[in-house]
């Protein structure tokens, strides 16, 4: 993927060697910030709209009320432009001393940036912050799954394009399983099964008969599409009651986290597969940086035939991963139906895997970069459905291409490069 | 499917054999270069090994994914539910119920696709065949694009994106602008092309200079277009003035594709153009020097940098031209069969374009053949599923798993016990390749 740097062995996404390698001083980060930033400067702020952007935090039920918080529109753009500019200019005097910029920065500039736009797209208006972020939560946990699933089996060189696919299938058997057995967690034993399913697929045609991963990827999601098109439109369509109404997952509010205000009923009140979520992501944070299993899958992702000689399985390890990847996408699949509450739809993922795929190389192929990733584009999507109710002059739809754009500057190196794995995508064989 | 069915002891057999068969994968990771460019590598000997499956593979794979879908059909059918309840008692009329329900759906879809004996004239009975050619035009057209590109050893995963875009400036040309009958035709044509070229030319641009891999950004690119329609049909240079829905003007007659074969036949020019871009593209790759050039750089672009070739301006110049013909896919569906602009016009002919220029190997005529054979799948289907009731998605699962069998020659070569090709010969010698790391 990488055209000109050559592959540095063992260096994780963030790890601090990968700066010092990287080519001379690139300028691309402080020019980024300083465009952006001047744009809210100007669009936001000295061309913002007067009146007030109010931010409602309540939500039934809370323990303490906190009234809405209403803030001049121009004035907050103004303040939160103005930071976003000195960042830039930290970055700046960061790149030309050739030292790296602070891992704070491009969190800070993006919620800098974020807020000066929402206080712009809000003004005279109210927005609903806890729903925008309970929104967000809600469409970024398939996202989190999709993305650990992809990482998971890109750390060892397999490139998973499948994740839509699987997504769906977990979907697909988790509403079928729960309503068959009227018990809404045999959905959610079945739909990790269903994604290994995939996974199986995956793994058998591009590991075992080296065929090319991106097509058995792409070729595996109309598959799917297909037979669950299919065994929807002559079974779960023509006999719901018994096929497809499937019970959902219970909110389970954990005592005293749940009671903060604002952060506590977002994330400690939701039902068992966002839990799961929150583990996943630690687990394979850990598991993949901190420990010896996961040291040797990303020596097979990087260099197979060194992992070889040390007596690393490859084709073992690919195909576990694999396997394991399939699992997880099933299981977040399982939130459009039981985590949802829904019935199953056709092709009810509608490209989630591919938003998911995004989300792991915006992430740069780690777990919590996945999962930060994961939730600014589940952010733009449920800023996308607020805004919509407010109604200001922002056309939905490039609100909607927001992550795939973002995406795009991102492999493209606008803003920063991410690596892959060096192996990644490519067959290995001992002969 | 078909595979864990198989018995062990063939398995590692054959999946000894394939190593001969496809020999681009072992020395390539052996050599110290492999670590520089894995992806290029590998992707040139998978277009490899997708050359050199033979035919028949294609056509067993043909079979093969029929009998799935007959085992889905026939599980479907509710006859053979109710006979499969007393299966032990009377086998017969489950095999029978069976028999009836696959015959009937795939006799329907023969119909629907070739030749119906049962229309009322001549001229409805050889409808069918006619639709299928209509339906194949836009995948062959992008079929072309996507295999154009493979052949460089770039996934255009794209399609679908500069299918939009080439419909949305022909559309535009089309229904906004006022010319003479020819010029008006040659010129939303031509938009198309540069439409489909432009978004072709993106990800061929972001490879070539930054090495951003093509396969993320035409996938990224993909839902951008579709947005862009979304948002473009929103707007009032495109959206059909008093109508509320996301649709464009109907095109000027002048800028529609003349029918081929008059009013009673869906069959437009754009199918000539489909030919006509086979025959191109056919010449481009076997004829001319950028052909060559493309070629070189997908089989192996070290060494085609090192001939002197300019391996980044071939990435661009491949994924325009392919961009190109994807766009001519969106000239075919809005100036011949829709006539006018939604978000669906692209329908799902770009991913289908992928399957075709597999099935059809990355060669011109095997991916126009390829594209009327899935095409006739596609008009059969929905013949199928009027009469029938079977649904269309079954043609999405045959279409998918002929695919991954030809893709996998071994596998197939494993379910029919087929000799591998150059079994006989002695396996490649494994030593050099060895030697070779523990110097390096």
């Amino acid at each position: 993927m990488s055209v000109a740097a050559p592959p540095q062995l063992g260096t994780g996404p963030g790890a601090s060697p990968a700066a010092s390698d990287r080519a001379p001083t690139s300028w691309k980060g402080p020019l980024t910030y300083g465009l952006l930033g001047t744009l809210a400067l100007v669009v936001f702020a000295v061309l913002g709209r007067p009146g007030t952007s109010t931010f409602s935090v309540a939500t039934p039920g809370d323990l303490f009320h906190i009234s809405p918080v209403g803030v001049p529109s121009r004035l907050t753009a103004l303040v939160l432009s103005l930071l976003c500019l000195g960042l830039a200019a930290l970055a700046a005097v960061r790149t030309r001393q050739g030292r790296p910029t602070p891992g704070w920065v491009p969190g800070t500039f993006a919620a800098a940036f974020v807020l000066a736009f929402l206080s712009w797209a809000v003004a005279g208006e109210s927005i609903p912050f806890t729903g925008l972020l309970q929104g967000t939560l809600f469409l970024a946990v398939p996202l989190v799954f999709g993305a650990i699933s992809g990482l998971m089996c890109e750390r060892t060189g397999v490139i998973n394009i499948a994740i839509e696919g699987q997504l769906l299938a977990g979907a697909f058997l988790a509403a079928v399983a729960a309503t068959l057995s009227g018990n809404v967690y045999v959905g959610l034993v079945a739909a990790p099964v269903a994604g290994l399913a995939v996974g199986l697929l995956l793994a058998i045609f591009t590991i075992t008969y080296g065929v090319n991963q991106i097509i058995v990827g792409v070729v595996l999601n109309v598959l799917v599409i297909g037979l669950t098109g299919f065994l929807y439109s002559t079974v779960l369509a023509t006999d719901a009651a018994n096929w497809n109404q499937p019970p959902g997952l219970r909110r389970i509010a954990i005592p005293l986290l749940s009671d903060i205000p604002v952060i506590g009923p977002v994330v400690f009140n939701q039902n068992l597969i966002v839990y799961l979520m929150y583990a996943t992501v630690v687990a394979a944070n850990v598991a993949l940086f901190r420990s010896r299993w996961g040291l040797r899958v990303r020596a097979v992702g990087e260099h197979p035939r060194a992992a070889d000689t040390v007596g690393i399985k490859v084709n073992l390890t690919r195909y576990k991963n694999v396997l394991l990847g399939g699992a997880i996408a099933g299981l977040g699949g399982a939130f459009f139906t039981i985590g949802a509450g829904l019935a199953f739809g056709r092709e009810m993922t509608a490209g989630k895997g591919y938003i998911a795929l995004a989300a792991m190389i915006f992430g740069r192929w780690s777990p919590k970069g996945a999962l930060a990733a994961a939730l600014l584009f589940g952010f733009a999507e449920q800023l996308r459905i607020s805004l919509g109710i407010v109604g200001t002059g922002i056309p939905s739809q490039f609100m909607l291409m927001t992550p795939y754009l973002v995406t795009i500057f991102a492999v493209a190196g606008l803003v920063g490069r991410v690596r892959p794995p060096a192996a990644n995508g490519t067959h290995y064989s001992k002969a | 499917m078909t595979s864990p069915a198989q018995p062990d002891p063939v398995q590692p057999d054959s999946a000894r054999s394939s190593a001969p068969d496809a020999p681009a994968h072992g020395p390539a990771d052996a050599g110290p270069d492999a670590d520089r460019r894995p992806d290029g590598r590998d992707q040139a000997g998978v277009v490899h090994q997708i050359l050199s499956s033979s035919w028949l593979l294609s056509l067993l794979a043909l079979l093969v994914a029929l009998v799935v879908g007959g085992v889905l059909i026939a599980m479907a059918d509710a006859r053979v539910q109710d006979a499969s309840g007393y299966f032990f008692a009377r086998p017969q009329d489950m095999l029978v119920a069976v028999w009836d329900a696959v015959r009937n759906a795939y006799v329907a879809m023969f119909n629907g696709a070739v030749y119906d004996p049962q229309a009322p004239s001549f001229q409805r009975s050889v409808r069918p065949l006619t639709e299928t050619l209509t339906v194949a035009t836009p995948l062959v057209l992008a079929g072309l694009g996507v295999a154009l590109a493979f052949r460089a050893s770039l996934f255009n995963i794209g399609a679908q994106g500069q299918i939009i875009m080439g419909a949305t400036f022909a559309a535009w040309i089309g229904f906004t602008w006022q010319l003479p009958p020819g010029v008006h035709l040659v010129l939303a044509v031509l938009a198309g092309l540069i439409g489909g070229a432009i978004w072709g030319g993106i990800p061929g641009f972001l490879r070539a200079r930054t090495g951003a891999h093509e396969v993320i950004v035409t996938i990224m690119l993909n839902y951008i277009a579709f947005y862009l329609l979304s948002y473009l049909l929103t707007t009032a240079a495109f959206q059909r003035p008093g109508s509320s829905n996301p649709v464009s003007s109907h095109l000027e007659p002048t800028a529609v594709y003349p029918l081929l074969l008059g009013p009673g036949f869906r069959l437009h020019a754009g199918f000539l153009v489909a030919l006509a871009a086979t025959v191109f593209v056919w010449w481009l790759l076997s004829r001319s020097t950028v052909g060559f050039r493309f070629r070189a750089v997908g089989a192996n672009p070290h060494a085609a940098r090192t001939a002197g070739m300019n391996v980044e301006w071939s990435y661009m110049l491949v994924m325009i031209i392919a961009g190109g013909l994807a766009g001519l896919a969106g000239t075919a569906q809005v100036m011949g069969t829709e006539r006018y602009l939604t978000a669906g016009i692209a329908a799902s002919i770009g991913f289908d374009a992928i399957t075709v220029a597999l099935l059809g190997r990355s060669r011109p005529w095997g991916v126009l053949l390829a594209g009327l054979l899935f095409g006739a799948l596609r008009a059969g289907g929905v013949t199928m599923q009027a009469r029938t009731g079977t649904p269309i998605d079954i043609v999405l699962v045959v279409q998918s798993v002929i695919v991954l069998l030809i893709a996998a020659p071994p596998l197939v070569r494993t379910i029919f016990r087929l000799p591998a090709p150059g079994k006989g010969r002695a396996p490649r010698p494994v030593a050099p390749a060895p030697a070779k790391e523990v110097q390096a």
